[in-house]
């Protein structure tokens, strides 16, 4: 465990050159680059089983950690069964918020008229607080799936919107003037150069949306669910079982985490060349 | 033989020529003012012929090579290209920017076949050609490089390359080297004045570089400060072939830089 924090900051020798890393270099190499914020969580855990220990805090305002482990194994099943429904609405909500966001971002910069009037009812609909639209949502769809996907794609649209509408229009114009002497039409310069060219921008805005959904089902789940992990801790808070509140908060993050570590690895796969651009392992800088 | 073409190139400027400007003016309004970027500009370029233009920056040099693409619509006057009167992007064009403008996720080869691309060209001749242009401009052992993983000056190469793959009539080059270092462009220079040869397509090239306007044209245009207007253009009268190091001894090419240098000096003074 505190090896961890043994393994030296320096850089790996060999990083200079130009050659593929080896598979033990590669480990060393993630090992050097991750163990700061590793080290600062398990930072975190000794802080809160210090303070249960200690008793500073009483234990049912503060479960220890291994109060909390407890409960994760012991209510596993249970806890599993609420994931999934919260990891299902949030990625429905979230493949919604890209698809009608990456649209609307298209009509945007391709239409002016369109853009003056979507422009003005988006940041409407971004500075309403979703948390106080949820109930009236609840009253409309109902209690089951629909008014959460619809949180998590209301507070996730906004990002991937703003992204793409940048990435749009970041192009080079020279690029397009290059299209034009080359006979494309609007189409064929859209699939073959404004687009790919935006991709960098949408993943940036994905990212964002990506842990912004996961908050947006939740909230929609306080509001009126009976499955779910928003639901698990209002039960939980309505008990004061603070450790299951604790763990469903707990997993609820993990969720953010690995949702978004998943479309960063998205990022990487789709576009090699955006990532070894900003590459930082062929040369090292002190 | 290849005389024989410039003889007919040059005949057939007579009748209208391979690019034609007449009495072009070109004013931009913006919010704030308007700019008169070119004005009284009126300009014959026979087929096969190598025209540079020189100018102080701003005068309209990249506005007139727009023109000429029909990526600009002129305020009053008539472009015309090979006979045809210019009404809208011109696809009979090659065109290479300063900036290589290319595409960071295609490979150097796939940067050239954009071209093929967007113009439905036939797969195996587009290939063919690809390699051709690889080959000629010494990009063999680069195909597959990215744009990240190329010098300035093959990032160039490459859009020459995507510029010359659909063989055009006419070749338009706004300040292609600009942007690399002496040596570098030298090479190219070489290079192009080769490829001119052996494609025997009209060049209009706009650069900075008195030397490079002297070693590769047959014509130099020299522009005015803005409004940007022909000042004078100059005939350099040296054979088609150049060698880089024997050319820059000649007394053609010292006259023709010494008259560039009065002509931009003298537009320079004149603030
Ligand atoms: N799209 C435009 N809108 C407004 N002004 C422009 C535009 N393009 C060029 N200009 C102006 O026209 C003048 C000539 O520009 P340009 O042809 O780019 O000059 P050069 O290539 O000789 O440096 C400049 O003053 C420039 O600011
Ligand atoms: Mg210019």
């Amino acid at each position: 465990m505190v090896s961890q924090s043994t393994t030296p900051d320096v850089p790996v020798a060999g990083v200079a050159e130009r050659g593929r890393p080896g598979a033990g270099e590669r480990v060393r190499e993630a090992a050097a680059r991750s163990w700061r914020p590793v080290a600062l969580l398990l930072a975190c855990l000794v802080a809160w089983w210090a303070i249960t220990a200690a008793k500073l805090i009483k234990a049912y305002l503060v479960p220890s950690p291994a109060k909390t482990l407890q409960v994760m194994a012991d209510k596993a099943g249970y806890l599993w069964h609420h994931t999934w429904i919260t990891t299902y609405e949030t990625l429905l909500g979230f493949v919604i918020a890209t698809i009608v966001g990456v649209l609307a971002a298209v009509l945007m910069v391709y239409s002016p008229a369109v853009e003056r009037t979507l422009y003005p009812v988006l940041l409407f609909a971004q500075v309403i607080p979703k948390v106080a639209i949820a109930p009236l949502l609840v009253v409309w769809l109902g209690f089951g799936l629909a008014p959460k996907v619809v949180v998590a794609v209301l507070i996730a649209f906004f990002p991937v919107v703003i992204s793409m509408v940048t990435g749009l229009k970041a192009v080079d114009p020279e690029m397009i003037q290059l299209s034009a002497t080359m006979g494309a039409g609007p189409l064929q310069t859209f699939a073959k150069i404004r687009f790919p060219a935006s991709l960098p921008h949408l993943f940036s805005g994905l990212k964002v949306a990506v842990t912004l959904a996961v908050t947006g089902a939740v909230v929609g789940e306080f509001v009126g669910a009976n499955e779910g992990l928003g639901y698990v801790i209002q039960q939980a808070n309505g008990n004061l079982d603070t450790p299951m509140l604790f763990a469903g908060l707990l997993v609820m993050s993990l969720i953010g985490v690995v949702l978004f570590v998943l479309v960063e690895f998205a990022e990487k796969l789709l576009l090699p060349w955006h990532a070894s651009r900003r590459g930082t392992a062929v040369t090292t800088t002190y | 033989m290849p005389e024989s073409t410039r003889e007919r190139g040059r005949v057939e400027a007579s009748r209208g020529g391979s690019v034609r400007l007449e009495d072009v003016a070109v004013r931009f309004r913006t919010k704030k003012k308007d700019v008169t970027a070119l004005r009284d500009v009126s300009l014959d370029v026979a087929e096969g012929e190598f025209v540079a233009i020189v100018g102080p920056s701003g005068c309209g040099k990249s506005t007139l090579l727009k023109l000429v693409a029909g990526l600009l619509k002129p305020s009053s006057g008539a472009v015309r290209l090979r006979g045809e009167p210019v009404t809208g992007p011109r696809h009979d064009i090659g065109y290479v920017f300063q900036r290589a403008a290319l595409l960071e996720w295609r490979s150097a080869r796939r940067n050239i076949l954009l071209q093929a691309e967007m113009r439905r060209m036939p797969a195996d001749r587009a290939r063919a050609r690809t390699a051709e242009l690889i080959a000629m401009t010494g990009l063999t052992g680069f195909e597959d490089a990215y744009p990240h993983e190329l010098s300035g000056g093959m990032q160039q190469r490459v859009a020459l390359c995507r510029a010359l793959l659909h063989e055009p009539p006419v070749l338009l080059m706004d300040e292609p080297f600009g942007a690399l270092d002496a040596l570098t462009r030298e090479q190219l220079n070489v290079e192009l004045n080769r490829i001119w040869r052996e494609t025997r397509t009209t060049v209009l090239l706009v650069t900075h570089s008195i030397a490079e306007a002297a070693y590769l044209a047959d014509r130099i245009v020299v522009m005015t400060d803005r409004p940007g207007t022909v000042a004078e253009v100059i005939d350099v009268g040296l054979p088609d072939e150049r060698d880089y190091a024997v050319t820059m001894a000649r007394p053609e090419f010292a006259r023709a830089t010494a008259r560039i240098r009065d002509l931009l000096g003298a537009a320079s003074a004149a603030d």
